[in-house]
């Protein structure tokens, strides 16, 4: 059936913030599916709130809405843009959720829009846990004995049935949030309490438990016309019990017969004509009884999901193009498979490699929380490697993580084999190399698999890693035999090395040596059945290598890696826009990244991808493959992220050329002692600081430079470890916490500052040439220094700040990026404490806030730094029209206002006694995502950042206020406004007596920890009675209340601030909600303004 | 673990490790795509006389077990694999595959670039070449490239009677019997005969050299004849038995090498695919349904059919339509005759291994039947 030709346009959701469970895989497949689209001649309007994305870029859709993706707001957008069409199903659960609330709220009737993709029928019938099980068993399928719940009293019943353990899931939620097992009554009442919660529909799944089970994964697509592929399977390393987007997982499936697997097909092909999925994809989970093979369905997702990513990256298969192409109306046969050219996408990729996928955990941002991996998704990232066979993908993989410890080692540990057996029962980040460790100390494959039941093929495979390390080890010289078997299974130089008691760079030159390299094999589709024609490669050691040679200049981009926190989609979508940039001004560019929710890693994206690890051997082997032939240009480290940044010293020690910033110059700006000298230079301030290596100098510092501190180790990312510090005793405090992680010491001092109070912080982004700076936007931070950027909100144009600030700013920029030698991207950051302008630090590469930037002044940054790179200059820029002549600091009058609020994991988190972890803001970053508000005044903007963000300002009701002494004064006035706009004041004693002495008439209530009748402030705000909670932390004394306090507001999805400074911003917000609903306006019409404006 | 080597007809080499038994094996190198299923491949008689490359990389992992056989024995020549399982992990496993192998003389190679050699076989088209393991590994490459030379190219090669049944055998319909089939054996495989007897037809197998008479003798329902290896020119005594049954107007069904002879019986020609299809993930449409169905497939002949979507059978059995296409090259999958009762396809509707998307066709074979009798009664 060919393209239907009544879809005139059609609206995209996009999946918002990044979340744990929703990362950027959905950037992935969005921006495939508006290109798709716009390819198709169709008109595409595109909402997404979260500004860091690929898609959100202006020029990938028609009409770009960064607006909050609430069903009032949509329906503002379908008001305006009346488009023939929704495609809810490329946007993740959020894109799903919104499309099932306009059919409920009637919307899509009233406005006759049709949801493409999937019907509502069917996203009700996967998704709703109940029907779907139903379903299933009417498949002739079977499922595990489970109950619906919609009372706590209901779940003890459904209890009694099943017995324990139990697994407790909501319906309706992504990444298995708020679900768990329920070992007794006792954490029964707990996960169903905070699962019905976090269920839109108040219903909770209580299932019969199957851990310790096998399982698997199907990824399908099926068209108008009832044909069905299945693209991909995935079998979990980690069995049942361990969330599949914590799993280590593999494919194609290993351990399946034909007569099993195809009886998972057929189940699966059952199930998406059951549920009437039939113009897209949706993923299927099994579990498998290991024993018998009896086999049970998990659950079904009607949509393109984060394993319909990973397969894509795995097959080649694109199943988000391909899912847009048949929601337009094409079938498979119809739609070409662009790898082999000549043929159809009706048919299932066959793998002649094997993948591995490995989660990234964040577990050292929650040192409260309970690091054991359960059916509630934790990890923030992952990454995926190719080998020719499971052990080598393994170990790429590992190393891939970019954590140490994260690969296998062979040093000998002081663990004991039956503490490691006991350990291993309980899934863990790492659980691997334990596993690695136990069979390395004697434990037999049975044992590993009694504690861990991991299937023995797996096993087994680690054993064998084992025994070619003794090889290894053993082996009087390490010649062409030895590492020949050790590279096959995926040793890197650095493993070598570690075994044989050498230097990396000794093992290296001895393989050069030996002239033994890695070759570079296709990712096609086909088993080499049929000629590939796009150049997405892996590396092995093999006979025969398929690089085609070509004579273009090549510019080799870094990726940024694994999403962790500090490092996410923002990194990726400066790589991608580089290689866009870099291809059209003639390069051939080349995308080394081991990330597969990523945009970079999609075969699309550049000239030749390479899906390796970041290590500085796997990128040496790539561009050793591609110096054979053309020329190449060099190296961009700078989009990619410190991970990017960290390989440049290698790089050019190996002789590779560095575009832009020299790794020199980034030493300049990275070490602590060379930056100093270039803001005396420059006569610029840094806080008092100083290095200490224990307590005692420690102290002698504070006591010089004055209380309060900053502490934090160095050579620390994201502000680990990273604290304020108030007094003498919080500081031994502070040793005695960080003293078990050994980051202090000689080699590594702790820096201590002088902590900035009641400062205001300000981020810049611009970019030097060499001759000129070029501002993207300065950045004025919504709470004060203190809190890290990446997690506080900010402004762009900034608020309070005098252009005679900002140009204080602009020029001590120009000299920092001049003093560095920047070539491309600089982002600096500044705190004016009494109007005396401090330099907190200089990132000499692309930062979190670059599209940010991009999106609210419509600079395209990326572009032009990539530019800059390779030699342009800003003039010559500015004159071919890239860049605005006039740059970010200028600001006409009536510019639109951009807030970018932060997207924070805590309801992620649990402590071991299951109670959410502490929400308060620091130094160190904790958030995942972020979202953009953006409209005509900051009011409204900062409300829609808000809404966004999921905490919407309520109209009406209850607000409660509990503030630390020293923030008592600034609380009055914004206080005094809440009540007039008629909000009801809750506040604790203290508070409560210093409101009511100026006028202000507050409810006093009894904190947790203070004894008396009626309920606590905790038990108010766990019972829903309080809509918004106003929280600064004291000292230690009341900080239990406060972390109470906090953690209940976690827990109830309330809007929470814990400075004042959010509270007195959000003032004119609160008024602005009670006005009325949010006018929409897309980027191109807010660029257009701001075109318009600056040609006045 | 010894040496081994791959050797093909024009020179080119791999060196790996013995797999299975040690010694010589020669054939046709042919590679297969299929991600599942290593033990049904080498149990399906089609693959006498081949080498097969496995392009997955890791095989054995669920080692053997009784079930999963298509026939009695093991039937490929040599057996080409990227990393061989060193345990078996399934429960149902009974066995492992490298002790299968041995038991069967299979000589394989393991540990060798089988996507190289894979692209090797796509580029220049299938090719004779030779495993040599144990002393045979120690001659020089001309020797073995010239032993290569001497074996018999598959083109113009009979080998139906070397996987034919001996003798006629019976197997009882299951439950209620609905009909008799006569199945002329050319290297069947046991999927094909469960699911003619799960829907309730008493199979009878003869072998390859059974004459029509003989195959109308038990006055069966439906004649078919079935899958195997060798060159579909060198079947002239089946082709001429099938014009014969064709003639007496009984219903016909055939599968891959059954396609194939239908094809020579109708008048068409067959002709030598330049490396063939064999996976499990062909894409076919059925322009009856105008479906795509995800099919099995090995072969390396082919029927051609050229104009028409309609043409008249050279032999004089009326008309004649492609039924059935290949997607990916549009070769001729399957052939259905609009005069006389009779329909093939050039597949695998048993599957085993592979997807159960064409399973649908054992049913049009039973309406086939039930259509004739009506025509017949009325
Ligand atoms: N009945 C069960 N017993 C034990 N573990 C289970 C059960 N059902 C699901 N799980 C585990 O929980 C994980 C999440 O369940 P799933 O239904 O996939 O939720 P989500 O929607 O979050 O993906 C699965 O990957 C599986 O490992
Ligand atoms: N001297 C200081 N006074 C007040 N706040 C500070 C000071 N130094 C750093 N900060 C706060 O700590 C955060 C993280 O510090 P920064 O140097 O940017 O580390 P990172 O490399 O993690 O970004 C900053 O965003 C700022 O809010
Ligand atoms: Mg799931
Ligand atoms: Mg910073």
């Amino acid at each position: 059936m060919p393209k239907r030709k009544d879809l005139k346009s059609v609206l995209v959701i996009g999946s918002g913030p990044i979340v744990i469970g929703q990362a950027c895989e959905f950037d992935y497949s969005g921006t495939q599916a508006c290109r798709v689209l716009r390819e198709e001649g169709i008109r595409v309007i595109l909402v997404n709130s979260n500004p860091a994305t690929i898609m959100t870029d202006p020029d990938f859709a028609d009409a770009t809405y960064v607006e909050p993706i609430t069903p009032e707001v949509i329906e503002s957008i379908i008001a305006k843009e009346r488009p023939d069409a929704i495609l809810p199903t490329l946007g993740g659960q959020t894109a799903l959720n919104a499309a099932m609330s306009l059919h409920e709220m009637g919307i899509l009737e009233k406005y006759n829009v049709e949801l493409i993709g999937a019907k509502i029928d069917a996203i009700k019938k996967g998704e709703d846990r109940q029907i779907f099980k139903q379903l299933v068993l009417d498949a002739g399928a079977d499922v595990a004995k489970s109950v619906i719940c919609s009372s706590l009293a209901q779940c003890f019943d459904a209890a009694g049935e099943l017995g324990y353990p139990l697994m407790v899931q909501p319906s309706f939620t992504m990444g298995g949030l708020g679900s768990g097992f329920a070992h007794d009554e006792e954490e029964l009442k707990r996960i169903c309490g905070s699962g019905l919660q976090a269920s839109p529909v108040g219903q909770v799944l209580l299932s019969e438990s199957i851990l310790g089970w096998k399982e698997y994964e199907l990824e399908l697509m099926r068209d108008v016309n009832d044909n069905c592929v299945v693209v991909c399977s995935i079998e979990n390393v980690d069995p049942v019990g361990v969330h599949t987007g914590d799993s280590i997982t593999v494919a194609p499936a290993l351990t399946l017969t034909d007569r099993e697997y195809q009886n998972l097909r057929n189940i699966s092909i059952d199930i998406i004509r059951a549920v009437g999925v039939d113009t897209g994809g949706c993923n299927i989970q099994f579990a498998v009884d290991p024993d018998n093979g009896r086999v049970v369905v998990i659950e079904m997702n009607p949509r393109v999901s984060r394993s319909s990513a990973l397969a894509s990256k795995a097959t080649g298969f694109p199943i988000a193009k391909i899912a847009a192409k048949l929601a337009i109306g094409y079938t498979l046969d119809e739609i070409p498979n662009d790898i082999t050219g000549v043929t159809p996408a009706s048919f299932e990729p066959a793998l002649d490699y094997v993948v591995v996928k490995v989660p990234r955990f964040a577990f050292e941002k929650f040192p409260a929380a309970d690091a054991t991996l359960t059916t509630t998704m934790k990890s923030v990232g992952e990454v995926m490697a190719i080998g020719r066979n499971y052990s080598q993908a393994l170990q790429k993989a590992l190393r891939s993580l970019e954590k140490k410890g994260s690969s296998f080692h062979w040093n000998k540990t002081e663990e004991s084999v039956a503490s490691l057996l006991e350990a291993i029962k309980i899934p863990t980040d790492g659980r691997i190399v334990q596993v690695q460790q136990a069979l390395l100390l004697g434990a037999s494959a049975e044992q590993v698999f009694d504690s861990t039941k991991i299937d023995p093929w797996f096993i087994d495979q680690i054993v064998l890693i084992n025994e070619i390390a003794e090889d290894v080890r053993e082996a009087s010289s390490l010649d062409s035999d030895v590492l020949a078997i050790a590279k096959e299974h995926g040793f890197s130089d650095a493993q070598i090395a570690q075994i044989r008691g050498l230097r990396e760079e000794e093992v290296r030159s001895l393989r050069y040596s030996l002239g033994m390299r890695p070759v570079f094999k296709t990712v096609d589709t086909c088993a080499g059945e049929f000629p590939a024609l796009t150049p997405y490669h892996y590396s092995t050691y093999e006979q025969e290598t398929e690089v085609v040679p070509s004579s273009r200049k090549k510019v080799v981009i870094l990726g940024s890696g694994p999403n962790r926190i500090g490092q996410g989609v923002e990194f990726d979508y400066s790589c991608v826009h580089a290689s866009f940039a870099l291809s059209d001004a003639g390069f051939e560019t080349i995308m080394i990244n081991c990330n597969p929710e990523t945009v970079s890693t999609d075969y699309d994206t550049s000239d030749r991808l390479y899906f390796e690890p970041l290590t500085l051997e796997d990128v040496l082997e790539v561009i050793h493959a591609e110096s054979d032939s053309g020329e190449l240009v060099g190296v961009v480290v700078q989009l990619g992220g410190q991970t990017a940044l960290g390989l440049a010293k290698g790089l050019k020690a190996a002789g590779i050329p560095i575009l832009g910033t020299s790794p020199e110059a980034i030493d300049l700006a990275e070490e602590r002692g060379l930056f100093s000298n270039i803001l005396d230079n420059a006569e610029l301030l840094a806080p008092a600081n100083g290095v200490a290596v224990n307590f005692e100098e420690a102290t002698e510092i504070a006591n010089r430079i004055g209380f309060p501190v900053l502490v934090r180790p160095s050579f620390v990312l994201g502000g680990r470890g990273m604290e304020i510090v108030y007094d003498q005793p919080s500081l031994a405090d502070y040793f005695v916490r960080i003293a078990q992680f050994g980051l202090i010491g000689p080699g590594s001092p702790l820096l201590v500052d002088r902590f900035l109070d009641d400062a205001i912080e300000i981020d810049i982004d611009a970019i030097y040439d060499g001759t000129e700076l070029y501002v993207g936007g300065v950045m004025e931070h919504i709470e004060e220094a203190g809190i890290h950027s990446g997690d506080s909100s900010c402004t762009l144009p900034p608020i309070t700040l005098s252009s005679a600030q900002i140009e204080r700013v602009r020029s001590a920029t120009e000299k920092i990026a001049k003093g560095i030698g920047v070539r491309g991207l600089i982002n600096v950051q500044f705190a004016i404490a009494n109007d005396v302008l401090y330099v907190l630090e200089a990132n000499p590469r692309a930062s979190r806030t670059v599209p940010f930037v991009s999106k609210a002044l419509g600079i395209t940054l990326a572009k032009a730094a990539s530019l800059v790179m390779v030699g342009k200059s800003l003039a010559e820029l500015k004159a071919s029209g890239d860049l605005p002549n006039v740059d970010g600091t200028y600001i006409p009058a009536g510019s639109a206002i951009a807030v970018k609020e932060a997207v924070l994991p805590f309801k992620r988190f649990a402590t071991k006694d299951g109670r959410f972890v502490d929400s308060l803001l620091g130094p160190e970053m904790r958030s995942t995502g972020e979202v953009m508000g953006i409209d005509v005044n900051f009011p409204t903007a900062f409300a829609k950042s808000q809404a966004a963000a999921g905490s919407a300002l309520p109209k009406s009701g209850t607000i409660f206020i509990s503030v630390a002494d020293r923030d008592k004064p600034q609380v009055l006035l914004p206080v005094r406004r809440l009540q007039q706009l008629g909000y009801r004041i809750l506040a604790t004693e203290g508070t409560a007596a210093i409101l009511s002495r100026h006028g202000i008439l507050a409810e006093s209530v009894r904190k947790q920890s203070s004894v008396g009748d009626g309920p606590s402030i905790v038990d108010l705000i766990t019972a829903g009675e309080v809509d918004v909670v106003v929280n600064t932390p004291s000292g230690s004394s009341a900080r239990r209340d406060g972390y109470e306090i906090r953690a209940a507001t976690t827990a109830a999805d309330k809007p929470i601030f814990t400075t004042i400074a959010q509270l007195s911003a959000a003032i004119g917000s609160f008024e602005r909600v009670i006005d009325g609903p949010f006018a929409v306006r897309s980027l191109q019409q807010h660029s257009k303004d701001r075109a318009d404006a600056l040609a006045k | 673990m010894s040496k081994a080597i791959l050797v093909l007809e024009d020179g080119r080499t791999f060196t790996g490790k013995s797999y299975g038994k040690e010694g010589v094996s020669l054939g046709e190198v042919v590679f297969c795509t299929g991600m599942t299923g290593y033990q049904e491949t080498l149990t399906d008689p089609s693959y006498a006389g081949q080498i097969v490359v496995q392009t997955a990389p890791h095989i054995g992992n669920t080692g053997v077990n009784s079930t999963d056989e298509e026939s009695a024995k093991v039937w490929v020549a040599g057996y080409v694999v990227r990393d061989a399982s060193r345990i078996v992990s399934n429960f149902r496993s009974e066995g492992s595959l490298d002790d299968e192998l041995s038991k069967y003389g299979v000589v394989g190679i393991r540990g060798i670039d089988t996507r190289a050699l894979t692209r090797h076989l796509r580029d220049k088209g299938v090719m004779r070449g030779g495993v040599f393991s144990g002393p045979a590994a120690e001659k020089s490459v001309t020797e073995l490239v010239h032993e290569i030379s001497q074996s018999a190219p598959m083109l113009g090669r009979s080998l139906s009677s070397e996987v034919s049944t001996g003798e006629k055998f019976v197997v009882e319909a299951e439950g209620q019997t609905f009909g008799k089939i006569a199945i002329l054996d050319l290297g069947i495989k046991d999927s094909t005969i469960q699911n003619m007897t799960a829907r309730g037809l008493e199979v009878h197998v003869f072998p390859a050299s059974t004459n029509a008479s003989e195959l109308l003798a038990i006055s069966p329902d439906a004649v078919f004849y079935s899958n195997g290896p060798g060159d579909p020119s060198t079947a002239s005594g089946q082709v001429d038995a099938l014009r014969e049954v064709l003639k007496a107007g009984v219903p016909f069904f055939g599968i891959c090498f059954g396609n194939q002879l239908l094809g020579r019986a109708l008048g068409f020609e067959t002709y030598k695919l330049d490396f063939g299809h064999r996976g499990i993930n062909q894409p076919v449409m059925d322009r009856t349904t105008g479906k795509v169905e995800v099919t099995a497939h090995n072969h390396g002949f082919a029927v051609r059919i050229d104009g028409g979507p309609e043409v008249e059978s050279p032999k004089g059995f009326g008309r004649v339509r492609v039924s059935h296409v290949s997607l990916n090259d549009d070769v001729v999958e399957g052939i259905e005759c609009l005069d006389i009762p009779a329909f093939s396809v050039q597949y695998h509707p048993e599957a085993a291994a592979g997807p159960h998307d064409a399973n649908y066709l054992f049913d049009r074979l039973i309406d086939v039947i039930k259509n004739n009798r009506k025509a017949k009664n009325a």
